[in-house]
């Protein structure tokens, strides 16, 4: 089966029904043996076992710019080549990318609860993602907004595209902004370089979260495929009706 | 020149408008192109003028300039009449005339031919639905365009309005343009006929 | 040329007679900087201070609000349909319509600042400072909100749905703006490096501002 068989959403279907139950499988143990070696990790002389909460934020805060990065691929997709499966590629990851967003963002705040005092603090990196999150939104909203789903998909991707080329801007501004305002800021996330034992227990996190965006995004494309089945068949049953 | 359509599929919104359409038309010939509503006669008209990409087939204008696409060689005549009420009746068409390229100075000429010279310069507001009708017909005559894409162009005019536009018409046929009109009625002018189904 | 000169024409012609147009951002930016005394309490110092910021929000709020009608105004009497069949590439089309929006709603903004300044008690070097940025920066605010002006015509509303686009879009503008006012006030920082930063954020608007825009509007006329 060559890589163009994939545009076809029926083929799709069929490939996609084998391959999740094995991914599902994948991520489960992945993230079982991260989540137990984050346990069994040596606390963090300063910070405490609190720290251990990173092994959740960092992979959560590289999904959501990574998920980004997938829907521009899939925005190119949809404006240049027309390929049919780029929409539902991109429709299917925006809830799926607001979420790791929405998880680090709450994970980050725990983090910083204990160092800083408050639950939220205005600091560069997590700001960040903060205006990361409301571009989620904001795009969220614009797939809600427009009725055809072929017309929301180019009207999405490139808002997609505006915002990839933004992010690097956003994340420079507010990095500046940030030394601008607090010119001595002490405690910083992840300063800290990291220890050989909190390096593995990250990175198998970090494949496992991975895995888990893939099952989840391509039981996502499923769903949004047979949505539109169904759409098209009642559309269908509308016109005949008519006539 | 020859304007011809081959193998066109219109989706809209999911929904297959037409397909398979042919169709062909060659200078000093008007098209009229009928059928129920909702078997896309807009649609093609839209499709013709680049402004609906179709989902197979193509559209091509043979004889025609070779550096200009199709769409710089049409004039698209909607239901909309894409007049600013705030600006003169002047102002809106030497607008047109200048971003569309025609020649200057004929602006004069195109009011007359279409009973609008006494009212070059009052607000576009000021005019009723079939006078801006016919500021949108001397659009067509402001710039020269050899095809004209003309969605219901009668259906805001009076008799008089209509007697003038088969004038307007027959002299842009006389010229070796190429006329695509989705019609209720009939034209007043000698067309071919491209029967539209019913949709599906 | 002809033809954008006479797009930009007809657009500065339009904004100017019709009442809503452009007179009415400016009236919005003094509502909203009248209002910040109500929020805040009329300690001048504290004004003084969060003068640029509050002179800044106001205009990105006002310059968004006016970008609404950009596109759909022509998509709605069919104006946009002939635009897009013009010999003017749609890019260049839509940075001119841009541009006579600025001219006839951003420049109405920077000129009305120093009366603004001095509802704020702003001195001069403030107020100058302010009007520098923004004569800089509301270029990128104006060809940054096309983007969403042109997807508000696939959306077939605008209004709170385009602002909320836009907006984290601005953000960038919004720094690099107010920080060089500051840095001209009381220069802890220099000027110029936040100012040509400025300069550089509306250059790259002024490219993919138009680009993005042209791609909106092509795949929103299906």
């Amino acid at each position: 089966m060559t890589l163009i068989d994939l545009a076809n959403p029926t083929k799709f279907l069929s490939l996609t029904a084998r391959v999740l139950p094995w991914l599902a499988g994948a991520t489960a143990i992945l993230l079982l043996i991260g989540f137990y070696q984050a346990a069994m990790a040596p606390d963090d002389y300063q910070q405490g076992a609190t720290a251990k909460i990173m092994f959740v934020h960092v992979p959560n805060a590289w999904l959501a710019m990574f998920v980004w990065g997938v829907m521009s691929i899939a925005a190119l997709g949809t404006l240049v080549w027309r390929h049919p499966l780029a929409d539902v590629a991109a429709k299917a990851a925006v809830p799926i990318g607001a979420a790791f967003t929405f998880l680090a963002l709450v994970t980050g705040s725990l983090w910083g609860r204990p160092m800083w005092g408050t639950y939220w603090e205005w600091d560069a990196r997590m700001t960040s993602v903060l205006i990361l999150f409301l571009m989620y939104l904001g795009l969220m909203a614009l797939w809600r907004a427009v009725d055809d789903p072929s017309r929301a998909a180019r009207a999405a991707a490139v808002l997609t595209l505006v915002g990839a080329i933004n992010l690097p801007i956003i994340k420079f501004s507010v990095d500046w902004w940030n030394t601008l305002h607090q010119p001595a800021a002490v405690l910083r996330m992840g300063g800290t370089s990291l220890d050989k034992a909190f390096l593995i227990p990250l990175l198998v996190m970090a494949v496992g979260f991975s895995l888990l965006f893939v099952t989840l995004h391509l039981a996502a494309m499923r769903n949004e495929i047979l949505r539109r089945r169904v759409r098209s068949l009642q559309m269908m049953q509308a016109s005949q009706q008519a006539a | 020149m020859r304007l011809s359509g081959r193998h066109i599929d219109c989706i809209r919104g999911g929904r297959e408008v037409f397909f398979g359409l042919d169709f062909e038309a060659s200078s000093g010939q008007a098209l009229a192109v009928v059928g129920p509503n909702g078997s896309g006669k807009t649609s093609l008209l839209r499709l013709i003028a680049g402004l609906l990409v179709p989902a197979g087939g193509s559209v091509s204008l043979e004889g025609g300039e070779a550096e200009l696409t199709l769409p710089e060689q049409s004039h698209y005549l909607g239901h909309r009449d894409a007049m600013k009420p705030a600006l003169s009746v002047a102002e809106n068409l030497s607008f047109w005339r200048d971003f569309l390229g025609g020649a200057a100075g004929d602006l004069g000429r195109c009011l007359s031919a279409v009973g609008l010279a006494h009212a070059t310069h009052l607000p576009a507001a000021y005019l009723s639905a079939g006078q801006r009708r016919r500021l949108s017909i001397a659009r067509l005559l402001v710039v020269r365009r050899p095809v004209w894409l003309l969605d219901e162009p009668t259906s805001a005019l009076d008799t008089a309005g209509q007697d003038l536009f088969v004038g307007v018409m027959r002299e842009h046929l006389a010229g070796g343009g190429i006329i695509v009109a989705a019609t209720h009625s009939p034209l007043g002018i000698e067309t071919r006929e491209l029967r539209m189904g019913g949709g599906k | 040329m002809t033809a954008l000169a006479a797009l930009i024409r007809r657009d500065i012609k339009i904004a100017l007679r019709v009442g809503g147009g452009a007179l009415i951002g400016v009236l919005f930016f003094l509502t909203v900087t009248v209002l910040m005394p109500f929020a805040i309490g009329p300690d001048l110092a504290l004004l003084t201070r969060l003068g640029p910021a509050i002179l800044w929000l106001g205009a990105l709020l006002a310059s968004l609000l006016t970008l609404d009608r950009l596109f759909t105004a022509d998509h709605e009497d069919g104006s946009l349909d002939l635009i897009v069949m013009g010999r003017a590439p749609l890019e260049l089309a839509c940075a001119a319509k841009a541009l006579a929006h600025w001219l006839a709603a951003g420049v109405p903004l920077i000129v009305a600042t120093p009366v603004l300044g001095l509802l704020l008690n702003l001195d001069a070097t403030a107020t100058s400072a302010v009007a520098l940025t923004l004569l800089v920066g509301t270029p990128a605010l104006t060809f940054t909100g096309m983007i969403g002006a042109a997807l508000a015509v696939t959306l077939h509303r605008g209004g709170l749905l385009l602002a909320v686009l836009v907006l984290p879009l601005s953000i960038p503008v919004l720094i690099f703006g107010v920080a060089a006012s500051q840095a001209a006030i009381t220069g802890p920082l220099s000027f110029g490096t936040p100012f040509s930063i400025l300069c550089a954020l509306s250059l790259v608007s002024l490219v993919v501002g138009p680009f993005a825009a042209a791609a909106s509007l092509r795949h929103g006329l299906d």
